[in-house]
């Protein structure tokens, strides 16, 4: 048949287009990162059993129900059976995804309940979510400073090449010790905006009049980058989130010579946020 | 009419529908013009509510003719029953997101600003010192609207629970009589009723001015103000439509319409003011008193 | 006591389909049933193209196109049309068309407001898509219209605000006026457990309708209250909240989400039986689980808020809850399997559509799941896993149930088969287009894409290539559709009354096409 033919064509079409992006360009990610702390490794482990799960329950599902279509075909001259009820199989397909359920919610609990727990901090951190940048204060070590998309606007134009981090960097980075509980202070200035960094698995809404509470406790130093995760208006694409995370005496050395902002330029900042758009 | 009780009336097409979406159309481009500031609305938003009284006039005066012409069976009585009632229903709905409002407001923004539970840090480092409670200071950490004297249960609103629910009774009685056939009882009781509904509506707005005037109380005074006169202002505007749903019905008394056996739209208009009843015992223990 | 039609001299004059008067003052279930269904298509174009312009921007990095204010309007707006403007209608159209002739009724109950809830569409929708037009251009905030930003909406605020006013009130009357259909006007003998499954999920959905918009209509009068008369509903400093708004409307949006999809399961029950050959499993319990999806329904919706910072009882209770949806879903889905099992299948394009719709939606239900687990949803919210989440139970699901249900009764509506051939086709243009615009979504969602941004970092870039290219396949797809539909409605081989060769249910007991009032003299049912 003419369409089972076209239908052929379409099929290898796809999956060529498919294998080839995966053989060219095999460095693009496709999966959840591991991140760097604990948490962000128990949250990475719940994904993949929940995924893992999702598809061994697909594949039974789906392939009961493909082996029916083959097996109980009308042109394989079977004559249709009619049962039509059993309380014992809708007993026992009601049961088992509930059983499942309950195994799949025990580390889910276990893991959500950890990471509500904000006491015992070292450090505070609050921020600040502004159209569209963020403002970084180091509760009780008088340094702070704002931190604002870095990439030149020519790239985001199209009018230069694109840098490896393009939209990922800013001008101050967070820079935060390793091996110490980091209690974040989320709140906002006008909008909704929210606070993620992935390799942290940290994100909470940004909500203005209200403070969020998060922690983290970062396992390696490196650069870890994130996005703002709340519609904030025209330029909530373009305002990231880079943190730096060091050795706890390296951050101590950083803390003590930091003057990143003083208040003028902080003044300075602040004029500017009434008028910054980064995109027009 | 042969088809009477047998058939289900299926009317022939009908031009009221789209003069009600050009009607209720042109009050909405109105009143958005309105409150964008544009100068021309108030015009554009008269037409659009004439087109919509005109609309329920021609509407429902179509219906009413065939009902009195008996072209509906009790099947059709049914359907009516039905849609009326669900009506009210989503009624209903619509202030349980007003009454879901005042809890939130009440249970978790005001304790959460003033450092409960979770909120220990938004009092601490955005709002330190806010102390709120309810129903004093509950107008949010800035005190918007100002100093505010909340509105007391035990003055106008109580005397309003007792004439709303009063008109809930001699809206019953007039029922009794419509069924009894005693037409003179029934006028009066009618006529009670409106009344009593024209008095509540009087009485809250005196207590309107009160607020506005001796309290401080408006419907900036933060939440508080917020939730006050957004739940009070619904309810007398349904208060209002009540009544005047109950005056039509009323002049079809007077103009001999309704038997004992066959009055839908007496009782339609009848569960519409004992659902405005209620939602105002859910204002008066909500609201006043708690 | 009998449902004959009204007056008999003008009963069966039915004025020519080129009359405008007809359509515009109709009473008729099946004309508006038929303007219902052409609405929706007409804004499933203008929807899709949005969803293509989003799709363009995105084909590559960098701002190419259009203005990241104008994209977000069009996330918006796309969102807006899709769901109040495409599938709403299409249901409420199918409901229309199929309702009465499915219990036995001459007609819906409320033959008039019938014709205004059709009627308030136009109106709406034009009204809400002239505030592209306007003064600061059209609503940006996403389709949840989360205050403080869509409080930043320049002119077309209050329009907004009203036109979703208007078309609560028209789902509202279509609600009120399917629920009093059902139980008013079921043909003698008609008793609620011999329904057939549509008429069931369509009660249950009616029901949502007339529960939630009212709630939407409220939180969105808040909006326009805090904007225009100084309260402070979502306003801290005032004592209000933000995130209060946010409760309010998946109060309402959870529940609307499976308005979307539970008249979808009530299509696939018919077809799957009819061309299985064999009954429905499960009757009863498939009516069971939809009720218990419907009322788990209204205890699941901070799911889609567990990044706001609720306490966390809060945030256990709704993980569970919405965890549990997935049983009664579960059973539908086995229930559809073993309706299948030891059947004597055939696989013309309706039955090809849903058992496309139950393996993807089946998919999407799984990442639902996936998104359920609080400590997770940290991680997916807000991200293109979210946006491949509800496009698979959105588009392979809710659309496709509706064009499955189109194929399925179009024989019945103009009396004439459409073309198998070209609708074999559709069917696996669309799978494969819908596939690869939305499965690649899941790869980038994880990767870490926020949704709604017009511009995005370099590791995205190839992924978001194919779903733009996906998207245009998809959409240049339905023009076969358009095509297959237009062609079966203008002639060719003449459909018998039962169509398909083992079809159940009243409908099919009456003649190609279905006579314009149905059934003027009740059906005896056995
Ligand atoms: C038709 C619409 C529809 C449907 C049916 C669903 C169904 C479900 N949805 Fe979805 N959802 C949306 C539309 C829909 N959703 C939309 C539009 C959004 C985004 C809104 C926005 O932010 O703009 C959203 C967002 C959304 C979120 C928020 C994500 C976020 O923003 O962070 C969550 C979280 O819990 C969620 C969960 C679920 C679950 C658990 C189901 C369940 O009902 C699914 C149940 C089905 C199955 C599980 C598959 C079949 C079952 C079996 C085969 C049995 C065995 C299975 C197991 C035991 C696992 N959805
Ligand atoms: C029922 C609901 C529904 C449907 C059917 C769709 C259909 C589609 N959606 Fe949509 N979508 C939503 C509901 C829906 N969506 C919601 C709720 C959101 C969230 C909004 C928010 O964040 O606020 C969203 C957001 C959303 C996004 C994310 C935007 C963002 O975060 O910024 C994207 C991106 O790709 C997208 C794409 C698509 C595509 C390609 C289709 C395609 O399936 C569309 C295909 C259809 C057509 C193309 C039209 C028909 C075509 C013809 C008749 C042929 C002729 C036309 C041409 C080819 C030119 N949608
Ligand atoms: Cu800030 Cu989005
Ligand atoms: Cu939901």
């Amino acid at each position: 048949m003419r369409a089972n033919s076209l239908l052929t064509k379409a099929l290898l079409g796809v999956f060529g287009a498919l294998a080839t992006a995966g053989i060219t360009h095999a460095s693009q990610p496709i999966n959840m990162t591991v991140g760097v702390t604990d948490i962000s490794r128990d949250v990475y482990d719940l994904h993949m059993i929940a995924l893992w799960l999702c598809v061994v329950i697909g594949v039974l599902v789906f392939g009961v129900m493909i082996y029916s279509m083959f097996a109980h075909r009308k042109s394989r001259g079977v004559t249709p059976a009619t049962f039509h009820e059993s309380t014992t199989v809708e007993a026992v397909w009601t049961t088992i995804p509930f059983i499942i359920l309950i195994a799949l919610a025990i580390p889910a609990t276990k893991t959500l309940i950890a990471m509500e727990d904000t006491s015992n901090y070292d450090l505070t951190v609050k921020i600040t979510g502004y159209q569209w940048l963020w403002h970084y204060e180091y509760i009780d070590e008088g340094v702070e400073f704002y931190s604002v998309l870095s990439t030149p606007r020519d790239e985001i134009n199209n009018l230069a090449p694109k840098d490896e981090n393009y939209l990922l960097e800013v001008d101050n980075q967070l820079v935060l010790p390793t091996g110490k509980k980091v209690r974040f202070l989320i709140t906002a200035n006008d909008v909704l905006h929210a606070w993620w960094v992935p390799d942290l698995a940290v994100k909470k809404d940004a909500i203005p009049g209200f403070i969020n509470e998060a922690w983290t406790n970062i396992n390696e130093p490196g650069i870890y980058r994130g996005q703002c995760a709340e519609l904030c208006g025209r330029d909530h694409g373009f305002m990231p989130i880079v943190v730096r995370a060091v050795e706890s005496d390296e951050f101590d050395q950083w803390l003590a010579d930091n003057t990143t902002n003083s208040p003028e330029e902080i003044e300075e900042v602040e004029v500017e946020i009434e008028v910054s758009a980064v995109t027009q | 009419m042969a088809h009477a009780e047998n058939s289900y009336y299926i009317p022939h097409g009908s031009h009221w529908p789209i003069v009600a979406s050009i009607g209720v159309c042109t009050l909405f481009v109105g009143f958005a013009n309105f409150l964008n500031g544009v100068s021309w609305a108030t015009p554009v938003m008269v037409v659009g509510f004439a087109i919509v009284v005109f609309m329920m006039f021609g509407w429902f005066g179509t219906v009413i003719k065939e009902n009195e012409k008996g072209m509906y069976n009790s099947q059709v009585d049914m359907s009516f029953r039905w849609g009326m009632f669900w009506f009210i229903f989503s009624e209903v709905m619509f202030f349980a997101a007003f009454f879901g409002a005042l809890y939130y407001a009440r249970v978790y923004s005001i304790p959460w600003l003033s450092g409960d539970g979770i909120g220990i840090s938004t009092n601490e480092f955005l709002w330190e010192g806010f102390e709120g409670s309810w129903p004093e200071n509950a107008n949010g950490p800035a005190n918007i609207g100002g100093e505010y004297t909340p509105m007391p249960a035990w003055g106008l609103p109580a005397i309003n629970t007792a004439i709303l629910l009063t008109s809930g009774v001699t809206l019953t009685w007039a029922h009794h009589a419509l069924k009894a056939k005693h037409r003179g009882q029934l006028i009066i009781g009618m006529i009670l009723t409106i009344a009593l509904g024209a008095f509540f509506m009087g009485l809250q707005v005196v207590e309107y001015i009160e607020a506005y005037q001796h309290l401080g109380l408006t419907l900036g005074s933060g939440i508080y103000g917020t939730t006050f006169f957004m739940l009070t202002g619904f309810h007398g505007f349904h208060v209002t439509v009540g009544a005047i749903i109950l005056a039509v019905i009323l002049f079809r008394i007077i103009a001999g319409h309704f038997s004992p056996e066959r009055h839908f739209a007496f009782e339609a208009a009848a569960w519409y003011w004992h659902f405005v009843d209620v939602v105002w015992l859910g204002l008066f223990i909500f609201v006043y008193m708690l | 006591m009998s449902t004959v039609a009204a007056d008999d001299h003008h009963d069966d004059h039915v004025e020519s389909p080129y009359s405008i008067k007809r359509w515009l003052f109709t009473t008729n279930h099946k004309d508006i049933g038929t303007l219902y269904l052409w609405f929706s298509f007409i804004m499933f174009i203008i929807g899709g193209v949005m969803a293509l312009i989003i799709r363009t921007e995105l084909f590559q990095p960098g701002l190419q196109f259009v203005d990241p204010q104008f994209f977000n309007s069009m996330t918006t707006m796309h969102a807006i049309m899709m769901i109040f403007g495409v599938v709403m209608p299409a249901f409420t159209g199918l409901a229309n068309w199929l309702i009465p002739m499915m219990v036995g009724a001459t007609d819906m109950a409320l033959p008039r407001m019938n014709n205004w809830s059709f009627w308030i569409l136009p109106f709406a929708f034009t009204m809400m898509l002239s505030t592209l037009f306007m003064d600061g251009g059209g609503p940006a905030g996403g389709w949840t219209l989360y205050p403080p930003l869509t409080l930043q909406t320049g002119d077309a605020l209050p329009f907004v605000i009203l036109a979703i006013h208007f078309m609560g009130l028209s789902s509202i009357m279509g609600a009120i006026n399917v629920i009093a259909t059902i139980l008013n006007m079921r043909a003698p003998g008609m008793t609620l457990m011999k329904m057939p499954l549509f008429v069931w999920t369509w009660l249950i959905t009616a029901y949502l309708l007339i529960a939630v918009m009212p709630v939407l209509a409220g939180g969105v009068t808040m909006l326009l209250t805090d904007k225009f008369f100084g309260t402070s509903f979502f306003n801290a400093a005032g004592g209000g909240d933000p995130v209060m708004f946010q409760h309010i409307f998946w109060f309402f949006g959870h529940p609307e989400v499976y308005i979307l999809i539970l008249p979808s399961f009530g299509v696939i029950s018919s077809i799957i039986p009819t061309f299985a050959r064999k009954p429905l499993f499960g009757y009863a319990s498939m009516v069971y689980a939809t009720g218990s999806i419907a009322f788990l329904s209204f205890i699941v919706w901070a799911h889609h808020m567990f990044t706001v910072g609720m306490p966390l009882a809060g945030e256990l209770f709704f993980m569970f809850a919405t965890m549990l949806i997935a049983v009664p879903t579960g059973v539908k889905v086995f229930n559809w399997i073993a309706t299948m099992w030891r059947g004597a299948m055939t696989f013309e394009t309706p039955m090809l559509f849903s058992l496309g719709f139950i393996i993807m939606f089946s998919i999407g239900g799984f990442s639902g799941l996936m998104l359920a687990l609080a400590p997770v949803d940290f991680q997916y919210h807000d991200t293109y896993f979210v946006v491949a989440h509800f496009h698979y139970v959105l588009v392979p699901g809710s659309i496709f149930a509706i064009i499955a249900a189109v194929y399925y009764w179009l024989p019945k509506w103009c009396g004439n088969m459409y073309n198998e051939r070209w609708g074999k086709i559709h069917f696996w243009l669309s799978t494969i287009f819908v596939n690869l615009t939305f499965f690649p979504m899941h790869f980038v969602g994880l990767a870490g894409m926020p949704r709604r941004i017009p511009d995005y970092a370099l590791q995205f870039s190839d992924y978001n290539m194919l779903a733009t290219v996906g998207a245009f396949g998809f959409g240049f797809a339905q023009l076969i559709f358009l095509f297959v539909v237009i062609q079966a409605i203008r002639g060719g081989k003449k459909a018998t009354s039962q169509v398909w060769e083992n079809a159940e249910g009243l409908e099919w007991t009456l003649a190609s096409p279905a006579p314009y009032h149905s059934f003027t003299t009740p059906p005896v049912i056995k």
